[in-house]
This record gives C-alpha cells, structure tokens and sequence, in this order.
C-alpha cells in the first residue's frame, strides 16, 4: 500500500505563471517518457520479477516517480494559475482549456493523451530492465530540452532536480543488471528466463 | 526564509538523503558506510523534528502525525502543490 506524505519531494514555486511553458512541461506528466509512465512501468515490473533486490528498487524507484508526477502537476497548476481569457487565447492555451479549464489532465506536449502504450512489462528481466535504463534516459533528453527552451529559474530549478534523478535512477537499474546477470549462466544469459523458468538462475 | 522554513527544508534534505541511501541500499545491501549513514541521517531528522515541533507546534506530514483533537488538522492547506506551501 502507499501513505501520503504531505511535502513535495523538491519544492516548487514558481512566481509566474506562463501558459506556455505548461503546455510543454505536462509532457513530463502524460508524455511518451514522462513521470506517470515512470511510475506505472516500474511498479507494474514488480509482479514477474524473480529477485528481491529487484523488486525493491522497482518498488522504491516506482514510488518516487510518483513523487516526481506530483512536482510536474504542481509546476502546471501553479503556471496556469490566475490566467485571463485573453492570456489563455494568446499563448495558444486555448485548445486545451476547452477541454479541460485549468484542471491538470495526462497528455503530452503534442496533446496526445497519456497511453498503455507507453510502457511495456515484458516478464523477462533483462528485457525489463534494458527498457527501464531507456526510459531513464528518453526521461533525461526530455529534461534537457525543456531546459533548453525555458528561462525561468523558478521553473529550471526543480526541472534541474528532476533531471539528475534520471541518471541516479539509470545508475541503480544498471546496477541491478548487473545483479542480475551475475545469478545467470555467464555464458548465455538468455538460456533460461528467471522470471518464468523454474531452477533458472540462482537468487 | 525565516527559521520555520529553515528548519522545514532541512527535514526535506534529510528526507531526500534517506530516500537516496535506500536507493543504493537496494543495490549495495552489504555496504557498510551506506548502512551507518543511514543511522547517521535517521538521526539528524529526529533531531530536527524535535526542534521543529519544540519552536513552530506538531509537523504534519503524515495523517498520524495529526493531532487528536478537534477539528483535524490534517485537512489544512495550502496543500503541497499550491503557492505557499511550507510558509510564505
């Protein structure tokens, strides 16, 4: 199960609000490698994983993705906060607003909503881990070119944060790759499969 | 930042400390300095909630750490997410 903490794991305040970089910093939200799909890929790894070491850090990464959706919502809402009409139409809000006023809604930056598709649990664990350590860093390259493209130190602050929380997770996944093939055949990592082949690899 | 929110972003430090040594835990569980240190931080928190709730009253982050007495105070705002959060 999980409890609410009351706190956001890095703080986000952000004095201006600015439609416009919210339309592309929900993408972190409901994108192709946002945090949502962070969350929800790793968690959902958890149930064919073979090893408890591996079952932690998905437990305990997954976890903290959700903190991270958390951060992201928090920088929408508080960019689109106290907007006018005429602000909403001339930042190009307007398409958004239609649908969804200043309620904070999974979708990428192309407005495409959050998918399934996303994420990917294969029940293999190499094959989940190597899509793990790509997620880390698609999540990474879409930090960078947010970067890139915003000026605001009170949004680039937390944004920073976020993105170095990507290499420290790509880190512990590598790690746990490593653990991994450490219990395989060092000879053919691939002639059984842990998480469904009984006898295969030891723990 | 008055001393208030000192104090209360120092809580988060230490909370994000614990949460990074659990991290390398998960992957380095026999490692020595990692264990003591997360001894280390555990801690220093301790020590800062104290001093937190001896100065500023009870810090809620959790709804058992709210109070039992009436109203509840876990429903209070601003939330997290809001402007003004961890005080103004």
């Amino acid at each position: 199960m999980w409890q609410y903490q009351k706190k956001l794991q890095y703080p986000v305040k952000i004095k201006n609000p600015n439609p416009k970089y919210a339309q592309i910093i929900i993408s972190q939200y409901g994108g192709p490698d946002g945090e949502l799909g962070a969350s929800m890929r790793y968690l959902t790894q958890r149930y064919s994983m073979p090893y408890d070491d591996v079952k932690g850090i998905l437990t305990d990464i997954g976890t903290e993705e959700l903190a991270h959706l958390e951060m992201i919502c928090a920088m929408v809402h508080q960019l689109t906060r106290n907007l006018t009409p005429e602000e909403i139409k001339a930042s190009g809000f307007d398409k958004y607003f239609v649908d969804h006023t200043a309620a904070v809604y999974p979708i990428a930056a192309s407005a495409l909503p959050w998918r399934a598709e996303y994420i990917q649990a294969k029940g293999d664990i190499i094959a989940d881990l190597h899509e793990d350590l790509a997620a880390e860093q698609k999540a990474r390259v879409t930090y960078d070119n947010l970067i890139r493209l915003i000026d605001d130190p009170d949004i680039l602050d937390p944004l920073k944060f976020l993105r170095q929380r990507e290499i420290t997770h790509y880190q512990r996944f590598g790690e746990s790759l490593r653990r991994t093939t450490d219990r395989l055949n060092s000879k053919n990592f691939y002639a059984c499969n842990p998480s469904f082949d009984k006898n295969c690899g030891k723990n | 930042m008055n001393d208030k929110q000192k104090l209360f972003k120092k809580i988060l430090e230490l909370d994000f400390a614990l949460h990074e040594l659990n991290l390398f835990l998960d992957t380095h569980p026999d490692n020595e300095k990692a264990l003591r240190l997360l001894g280390d931080y555990r801690s220093m928190r301790k020590s800062a909630v104290e001093e937190y709730e001896n100065r500023f009253g009870r810090l809620i982050i959790m709804p058992c750490d709210a109070p039992t007495t009436k109203p509840w105070q876990w429903i209070n705002g601003p939330w997290p997410w809001e402007i003004g959060f961890g005080g103004e």
